[in-house]
């Protein structure tokens, strides 16, 4: 409104104007405002849904970490151990230690006589306290002939009781009688039969008992495939980013290995599973079930993610680096080596251990190549038969047993608990390295 | 090498003052199917300043590149014609680009100093080249290539902190103090000033002054003013093609060329 004669007209102008802008200013701000409430709905239907997740599986999970153990007076019988009296290491390998904790539990209660009731009574003890009485004879031998008193794995019917995951009123037809639910009311009462600290869960291999089923056999079986993974993925995946994004001439060959990289991302993981099959079993003849082949087939499936995120990541390093280090006489490896990898590293770092935490949890391709087998000893070493802990989770969650079902969660906890700490690697990492330039 | 003046390849001042440094003759560069520098023939003397103006577009950059054959890296480039540093073909197969670029030093538009510490920044190329076999050594170069630019003074303390820390104005002389410390014969600078400050651009002009004793220096400018000040011979390129070459005072007073002087009056108001 600068020129004179449109004085006339402006106020009328000047009004509409501004309503129309008021009411398109309005119209944006809803506009904001809708946008701003539907991401904060997703975000609190998101969360729900991961506190969902949390709380059922800590809920069902967090009493697999403690378990029930009976507290007994047991003689170390002569008689029963060493009828010979010769200490021989064979004798005492062989022994029925059991029986002397069942004897234990027969002086606890002389009223069970009949065969049915000494079978229902000696249901109370794991099979486990047969090895747990064997190891302490063994390390010390000096203890047969006294009376020790020992905690031994109460049997899984009792953790259940205990735990209350089985109701104190016998039912009919159900895994536990009334006289059994007797005698542990009595043993609690005595303070003979409490809950511990579970370290089997922690320190044993997989069983069929499952008060006496531990995870460190998955666990170590999942530490060497992924010490197989990160030793080839990563030099793999960084080397092929490097040459593909610096050094490669664009053409259409390396397009075509491009769109290869990218859709081998996207193949399903089982479809690994069965290469791994095909390629390390079957035509190089590497052992089934061993921890080796099954890194070997997750390296397959993380590599592509691997060498995509490091791309990105040396495509994110300003070219004006590499200008001002080539203008200086830098060759092209120096340039690289020098000034866009340590710029690229967080992000490369990132990427991989993603991939890295991706394929720890990664269950499909592990059941191809037989590392889903029954493996009781914990391996020593990559070429040992083993399973992984998400195969592990798998097999627990198909078991029958109700006290498989608390072992189910507490597996998954572990595994959730070792992902959070890859990240929160990854974040500290990126943290670290991250510069500004 | 710690004296700049010493080194084998810049000779005493007065007795070439008119020795040409590197002469272009017939140099085409084509983007793709793009002719983007048309028929340049241009001598760059030793121990003078050299100006390219010309308006945005007209391949001033890309002649600077050819220079120091910054545009191998670009895909698509190609130079044709001959380049010659000291009557040695700077396109000669046997010659490694690693070497030119030793011996060719360039300071961006941009200033662009590795995410490093000040220290480091200006001694990585002397490291990479070998230039120095003792930490004293390299110290020596590092303290007077930042003397040299003009640095030192602000940065003595701090040679550790980070080179992206600096302003503007010193990360660009720091840019200059990096690429003097290999001790080029040739620095080619693009638009060196354009993110500067009044202040620091005549800081850095005063700078290049200095530097001609000891190099040849090539610089792109879009300030009339300060090719004025800073050159001893300026080029006119339009279109890609040289339309003018000539002594800076000539160029200025009595530009020959009609569309020269368009430009230059151009600028002026
Ligand atoms: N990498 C490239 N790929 C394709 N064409 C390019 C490339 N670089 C420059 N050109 C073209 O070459 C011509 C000259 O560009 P150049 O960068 O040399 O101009 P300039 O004189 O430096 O301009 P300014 O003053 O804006 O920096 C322009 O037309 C530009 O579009
Ligand atoms: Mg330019």
């Amino acid at each position: 409104m600068t020129e004179m004669s449109q004085t006339v007209t402006a106020p009328t102008d000047a009004a509409a104007r501004k309503a129309r802008q008021d009411a398109r200013l309005r119209k944006r701000h809803a506009a904001e405002r809708r946008f701003r409430a539907l991401g904060i709905a997703s975000i609190i239907i998101a969360l729900t849904f991961l506190g969902l997740l949390f709380t059922t599986i800590i809920g069902k999970g967090y009493t697999a970490f403690m378990q029930s153990h009976l507290t007994l007076e047991v003689y170390f019988d002569p008689a029963e151990i060493d009828p010979a009296g010769t200490r021989d290491p064979q004798a005492l390998a062989t022994a029925n230690y059991i029986a002397l904790a069942r004897q234990s539990l027969q002086d606890l209660f002389p009223e069970a006589t009949s065969r049915n009731d000494r079978r229902q009574m000696n249901a109370l003890l794991s099979v486990g306290a047969d090895l747990e009485l064997r190891r302490m004879v063994e390390a010390n031998p000096e203890i047969i002939g006294t009376t020790q008193r020992v905690v031994l794995p109460a049997s899984a019917d009792v953790d259940m009781v205990v735990k209350g995951h089985i109701g104190r009123d016998a039912v009919e037809g159900g895994r536990v009688s009334q006289q059994q639910l007797d005698w542990i009311a009595h043993l609690e009462a005595q303070d003979m039969l409490a809950l511990q600290f579970n370290t089997r869960f922690f320190t044993a291999g997989d069983s069929r008992e499952p008060e006496l089923a531990g995870i460190k056999g998955a666990v170590m079986g999942s530490f060497y495939a992924m010490l197989v993974t990160v030793a080839l993925s990563f030099p793999l995946g960084v080397a092929t980013a490097i040459y593909l994004e610096e050094f490669a001439p664009k053409n259409r060959w390396t397009d075509l290995i491009e769109v290869n990289i990218n859709n081998l991302a996207a193949v399903p993981s089982i479809v690994f599973g069965l290469l791994g099959l095909a390629v390390f079993l079957q035509f190089f003849n590497l052992p089934r079930s061993a921890p080796l082949v099954g890194g070997l087939v997750l390296t397959l499936m993380s590599l592509p993610t691997i060498i995509i995120a490091s791309r990105a990541a040396l495509k994110a390093v300003p070219p004006s680096i590499r200008q001002a280090a080539t203008g200086l006489g830098a060759s092209k490896l120096q340039v690289v080596l020098h000034h866009v990898l340590p710029l690229a590293m967080p992000g490369i770092l990132t990427g991989t251990i993603i991939a890295l935490a991706q394929a720890l949890g990664e269950t499909a391709p592990l059941l191809m190549i037989g590392m889903v087998a029954f493996v009781v000893d914990i391996p020593g070493g990559p070429f040992d038969p083993a399973t992984a802990l998400p195969v592990q989770i798998f097999l627990w969650a198909d078991a029958p047993e109700r006290a498989f079902v608390e072992r189910t969660s507490a597996a998954i906890i572990v595994l959730l608990g070792f992902l959070a700490v890859m990240n929160i690697v990854a974040i500290i990492l990126r943290k670290k390295f991250e510069r500004r330039w | 090498m710690n004296s700049f003046a010493n080194t084998p390849h810049s000779k005493p001042l007065e007795t070439d003052r008119r020795m040409v440094k590197v002469s272009a003759r017939d140099v085409c560069v084509r983007y793709g199917d793009k002719l983007a520098l048309k028929h340049v023939d241009l001598d760059m003397e030793c121990n003078q300043v050299t100006a390219l103006i010309g308006p945005s577009g007209c391949g001033k950059s890309t002649f600077l590149r050819c220079i120091n054959r910054m545009n191998d890296l670009i895909e698509g480039a190609s130079v044709s014609g001959s380049l010659m540093l000291d009557g040695q073909d700077i396109y000669d197969r046997e010659l490694d680009p690693v070497l030119l670029r030793a011996r060719v030093g360039m300071v961006f538009q941009k200033p662009n100093p590795f995410p490093k510490s000040i220290y480091e920044n200006v001694a990585y190329g002397p490291r990479i080249h070998g230039m120095a076999n003792t930490r004293d050594e390299l110290d020596e170069i590092v303290m007077t290539s930042l003397e040299k630019a003009g640095l030192l003074a602000e940065v003595k303390d701090r040679l550790e902190e980070s080179g992206t820390g600096l302003s503007g104005g010193q990360q660009q002389r720091l840019c200059i103090a990096r690429a003097i410390a290999v001790s080029p014969e040739v620095i080619l600078m693009d638009e060196p000033c354009s993110a500067l400050d009044p202040i620091a651009t005549a800081k850095v002009e005063e700078l290049i002054d200095e530097l001609r004793q000891n190099f040849t220096i090539v610089i792109v400018t879009h300030s009339m003013q300060q090719a004025a000040r800073v050159s001893q011979k300026t080029a006119f390129f339009h279109l890609g093609e040289l339309i003018e070459v000539g002594e800076t005072e000539e160029m200025f007073t009595t530009p020959r060329h009609s569309l020269t002087q368009g430009y230059i009056t151009g600028r002026f108001g």
